[in-house]
């Protein structure tokens, strides 16, 4: 073919003249992408630049002269170096430090004595060198004269470079590095144990004529409801140094991997579970009627149809959980007690030791597996829709007594788990005093005589969920639209797919921490955004943009791709159509955005728990820091006033569904 | 620009290509379609036939040639500003509006009054035979009523050309055929000028003014459903049009080849003497003579075949013939069922055939 592509007449190809609502599509396509440009890319990349910037004392870089005690300068000037050699003071390791570096000149004069009437002088030797007095900031060659109370104050700061060697700090550093190993190992064996339990509850509810499978499938979806951190209160009641049921452990403490991995498996058990429960639902019934016909044993048509029918489903199941349980901060926050895992060094280090350069090492070493698992799963997901066939019969489960009580018990076991974990959640915040005294009371409410900010926390998360809903609802469904169904402009369009897929394979705890970097920097005009629930919003934003554009995308390409050809014909507007056609029709998708970005806002910790401000605190937030307190009791019932507020979230949700469905999707219904 | 045309041609092609990447699927298409004409673009899937429509509609842009139409330049424009109406296959009717607004969609924003809309959906409605019909969402109709609102939308802004990308091939088989003459009814009462795109021959060969054969890519011919059955051009268009039997030949001389042992009179085209070339004949083509025939020496293109199956397909029987001229290939053949009936044919039989002289064409072997 070639060869005639050789055939083409010289020329130009046919340019397209574009009309007004091609040329309006693509700038609103541009300002969308434009926005996760600056909220994701580019405090993505201060957040790099933060990783690989070191700051070091350059003891070279500072020169003293000391008088006698007449005051006069009698001696030679002499560099810092110098006198740290004579003096054996630092060596080449200590003299690395982060931006906040202060090293004070004192140290060099072991002698010094701020009552001594000898004075001192010091310059930099080279434009850069920069050194305080007191907070007066001193730089560049000249000779600043001080007496010794005035020297007392004197700190020399850091030179900055750009290089690896935080990196090599990290990997130098056990008690840091550790955690790599600590965060995989947790993140491997959640993983297996909830995709196991996962694949038993969907197959059951699949596969047998268990009773009360409705009930069953709304206990499982009930854990989303709920911030990652809240099992760990329960399991701090259950098994802790008070709990109940201690002795089950055997001497084990739950403070560390038992608990991380107990409650990652509540709380990534809905996300497993959608994903195989579907992957089961679209086999076909007639490969189980040849596997019959054939005589296979149940247990070789189970390897040989099931398994392999579901394979993508459990493939993807396993690098969803693995990702949520290696990016997730709240639960080993809560449970983790001596156990270190990446999510939460990185929390350490900036809260903690406010050593941002290292938060930001260990944000970049926890983006790599994340952002592997998130590339398989894409990967599986694609296989996943070309195996579907229009064709398919779906498979109908025949009763069999003894079998569907079995898997009855099955699901019985984990709906206990799982309402257990809620169930002790809710007792520990009605309880007085745990395990003392044990009756009734609401003092655990009072939150306002808590940390964590009280009341206030709470309604700044259901505004927050609001906004977020609303003009994330917008701003997603809106750009999903315009890269579906704006014409040529390819390169552009799949940059913006690029950028919206970017979000999912981000952790929270790296998104935060990126946006102090951008946001917080003096120099950015966007700073005043810093500490106002405009910044919670943005984030919780684009932490959560991904899955909603692939709603968004998936409802219109449901759509024919005709719609806009006939009505371009028609030479009516494009946003006629939006409004009219592809807003209704799409309603039903729409809504589930609105309520996905919600339920995420109330229960998300990680990303904005760099983000807050005592003025916008929230929920999730304060169950945090009322649990960091020591008020266990509160932070467990504000958890379980977050589950109560994203229960009424969905009912409402359905309801409203249900009523736009009847006004709206007439058409569906014959 | 100026541009020079005849009054009465609505749409000028010229030196139109399309490439995807190495894939040529438009190789410099060059037409003219006529004021009121009813034209088909006729080809197998792949042939490029609606990337050319989508061209025309600039639905996908060409990357190569111009589009003319009434005399404006619309090579590079949207489709907005193009003057068309278009149905697809799936119809893309508005699922969440009524019929009524489906059809009024297009009525909209153009300087009517309400009233004025309403009574034209209300004529369309009418036009289509579908007056009781407009309060009803699409999905509850059938698809042919779904087929006939769909092109009520298209036709309801009056435009100055039609396209219909394969309209009838989601209908059930009675539907289409019912359809068809509608539509070129309809059509013919509009005069509005009509490009349809369909894989389906018969469907062209009954609705169409001219047929545009296409195949891989570039035009194969252009003419009217008689022509391009009668007359092919080429083996493809031969083989894509009806039905035809093939065999090998080889040329006597002007009008003469030679197959097995035998000679025929053949339309050679300007095949020279000695080429090696494709015979083809249509099975109606193939006149029965009957078991006691005796040939004349007046009689050419007279053959000797036995008659090795028959079946019986209403108004004529589809018959099987083998012959030692045409070797293992067995010659298909349409015997009317009148003439097998007074000829008193059955299978087994050894008879006489003609093979009409008109309907014997030699081709050039495909490469």
């Amino acid at each position: 073919m070639s060869e005639s592509v050789a055939a083409l007449p010289k020329g130009g190809r046919v340019r397209a003249k574009l009309d007004r609502d091609d040329v309006m599509m693509r700038l609103w396509m541009v300002v969308i992408a434009l926005y996760l440009v600056v909220t994701l890319a580019f405090p993505l990349y201060a957040m790099l630049s933060k990783s690989v910037s070191t700051f070091r004392f350059d003891l070279t870089w500072f020169e003293f002269q000391v008088s006698d005690e007449e005051g006069h300068f009698n001696t030679a000037p002499i560099l810092a170096s110098a006198l740290n050699a004579d003096l054996d003071l630092y060596g080449e390791t200590d003299l690395a430090t982060g931006s906040d570096g202060r090293l004070p000149a004192t140290t060099f004069f072991p002698e010094f004595s701020f009552r001594s009437p000898v004075m001192y002088r010091i310059r930099g030797t080279v434009d850069d060198a920069t050194f305080l007095v007191g907070s007066t900031r001193h730089q560049g060659r000249e000779w600043v004269e001080l007496d010794s109370n005035t020297f007392r104050r004197v700190q020399l700061r850091p030179a900055a470079s750009s290089g690896l060697d935080n990196f090599r700090t990290y990997f130098a550093t056990p008690a840091l590095s550790n955690s790599i190993t600590n965060s995989l190992v947790i993140a491997t064996v959640s993983t297996i144990v909830t995709i196991v339990l996962a694949f038993a509850f969907a197959y059951a509810l699949n596969r047998s004529c268990a009773r009360f499978k409705g009930f069953f499938r709304l206990v499982a979806m009930a854990p989303i409801l709920v911030p990652s951190l809240l099992p760990g209160i329960a399991l701090v009641y259950l098994f802790g140094n008070q709990g109940m049921l201690k002795g089950l452990l055997m001497g084990e403490s739950i403070y560390g991997p038992i608990g991380i991995v107990i409650g990652a498996v509540f709380f990534t058990f809905p996300h497993a579970f959608l994903i195989i429960s579907t992957a089961l639902a679209i086999s076909d019934a007639r490969l189980y009627e040849a596997a019959s016909a054939l005589r296979a044993s149940p247990w070789k048509t189970f390897w040989t149809v099931t398994i392999p029918g579901a394979r993508y489903g459990l493939i993807s199941a396993a690098f969803v959980v693995f990702n949520l349980v290696i990016t997730d901060f709240g639960l080993p926050k809560v449970i983790g007690g001596q156990y270190n895992v990446l999510a939460v060094d990185i929390y350490k280090q900036v809260i903690g030791q406010q050593n941002f350069e290292m938060g930001a090492v260990v944000s970049v070493v926890l983006v790599i597996p994340a952002l592997l698992a998130f590339a398989v799963d894409r990967f599986v997901q694609r296989r996943q829709v070309a195996q579907l066939t229009a064709r398919s019969v779906p498979f109908q489960p025949k009763p069999d007594r003894a079998r569907d009580r079995a898997w009855f018990a099955c699901c019985a076991v984990i709906a206990v788990f799982i309402l257990g974990i809620l169930g002790v959640c809710q007792f520990a915040a009605l309880v007085k005093f745990w395990p003392y005294d044990l009756s009734l009371s609401l003092n655990n409410y009072r939150f306002d005589l808590m940390d964590g900010g009280g009341w206030a926390s709470y309604y700044n998360s259901i505004k927050m969920g609001l906004i977020t809903a609303a003009i994330g609802t917008v701003i997603i469904f809106f750009g999903a639209f315009l890269v579906e169904k704006s014409n040529g402009f390819t390169t552009g369009r799949n940059i913006f797919q690029m950028f919206a897929m970017l979000p999912m394979a981000i952790p929270g705890m790296v998104l935060g921490l990126a946006y102090i970097f951008f946001f917080n920097d003096p120099a950015n005009p966007l700073n005043v955004l810093y500490g106002t629930m405009a910044i919670l919003v943005i984030c919780t934003i684009t932490h959560f943009y991904t899955v909603s554009h692939l709603t968004a995308v998936t409802a219109l390409k449901q759509m024919d791709r005709e719609f806009e050809a006939v009505s371009a014909s028609l030479k009516q507007p494009a946003m006629k159509l939006f409004s009219r056609v592809t807003v209704p029709v799409c309603l039903p998708a729409i809504l589930d955005i609105s309520i996905y970005l919600f339920v995420n806002a109330m229960t998300t910790v990680s990303a904005v728990v760099f983000l807050y401000s005592p003025k916008t605190s929230l929920a999730s937030i304060a169950v945090l820091n009322m649990d960091d307190a020591g008020d266990i009791a509160p932070a467990a019932a504000m958890g379980m006033m977050i589950f109560y507020t994203n229960a009424a979230a969905r009912i409402i949700h359905l309801a409203l569904s249900r009523g736009v469905m009847k006004r709206t999707q007439a058409w569906r219904f014959r | 620009m100026t541009v020079t045309l005849t009054p009465d041609v609505s749409l000028q092609i010229s030196g139109l290509w399309k490439t995807f990447g190495d894939f040529v699927a438009l190789k410099d298409i060059s037409l003219e379609v006529m004021d009121g004409e009813f034209v088909c673009f006729l080809g197998p899937s792949g042939c490029g036939k609606t990337t050319l429509l989508r061209a025309i509609a600039g639905l996908d842009l060409q990357t190569r040639g111009t589009v003319i139409q009434d005399g404006r330049d619309v090579s590079a424009l949207p489709p907005s500003q193009r003057d068309f109406g278009i149905v697809f296959q799936s119809y893309a009717l508005f699922p969440n509006l009524t019929v009524h607004r489906n059809i009024a969609y297009g009525l909209e924003n153009q300087g009517r009054t309400r009233s004025e809309i309403r009574a034209r959906v209300a004529e369309l409605l009418e036009t289509m035979g579908l007056p009781d019909q407009s309060d009803k969402y699409p999905a509850q109709l059938s698809g042919g009523q779904q087929q006939r609102v769909a092109l009520a939308r298209a036709i309801a802004t009056s435009p100055g050309l039609l396209l219909l990308d394969e309209p009838l091939s989601a209908l059930d088989a009675k539907v289409r055929v019912r359809l068809r003459h509608e539509i070129k009814d309809l059509q013919r009462r509009l005069g509005v000028t009509t490009i349809m795109v369909t894989h389906d021959q018969e469907e062209a060969l009954s609705m169409a003014d001219r047929i545009v054969v296409m195949n891989h890519g570039v035009i194969e011919q252009i003419g009217s459903p008689t022509a391009v059955y009668r007359d092919p051009v080429s083996l493809f268009v031969a083989g894509f049009i009806g039905e035809m039997n093939q065999f090998d030949a080889r040329v006597v001389d002007s009008g003469r080849v030679r197959v097995g042992q035998s000679e025929f009179c053949c339309r050679t085209h300007d095949h020279e003497a000695g080429a090696a070339v494709v015979a083809a004949i249509r099975p109606d083509e193939i006149v029965p003579l009957g078991t006691g025939y005796r040939p004349s020496p007046e009689d050419v293109n007279c053959e000797k075949v036995t008659l090795a199956d028959m079946a019986f397909l209403g108004s004529f029987w589809r018959c099987l013939l083998h012959s030692e001229d045409f070797g293992r290939e067995a010659l298909m053949a349409d015997f009317p069922t009148n003439a097998v009936r007074r000829l008193s044919l059955e299978a087994g039989q050894d008879i006489h055939v003609s093979l009409q002289e008109s309907g014997l064409m030699a081709f050039a072997r495909d490469v």
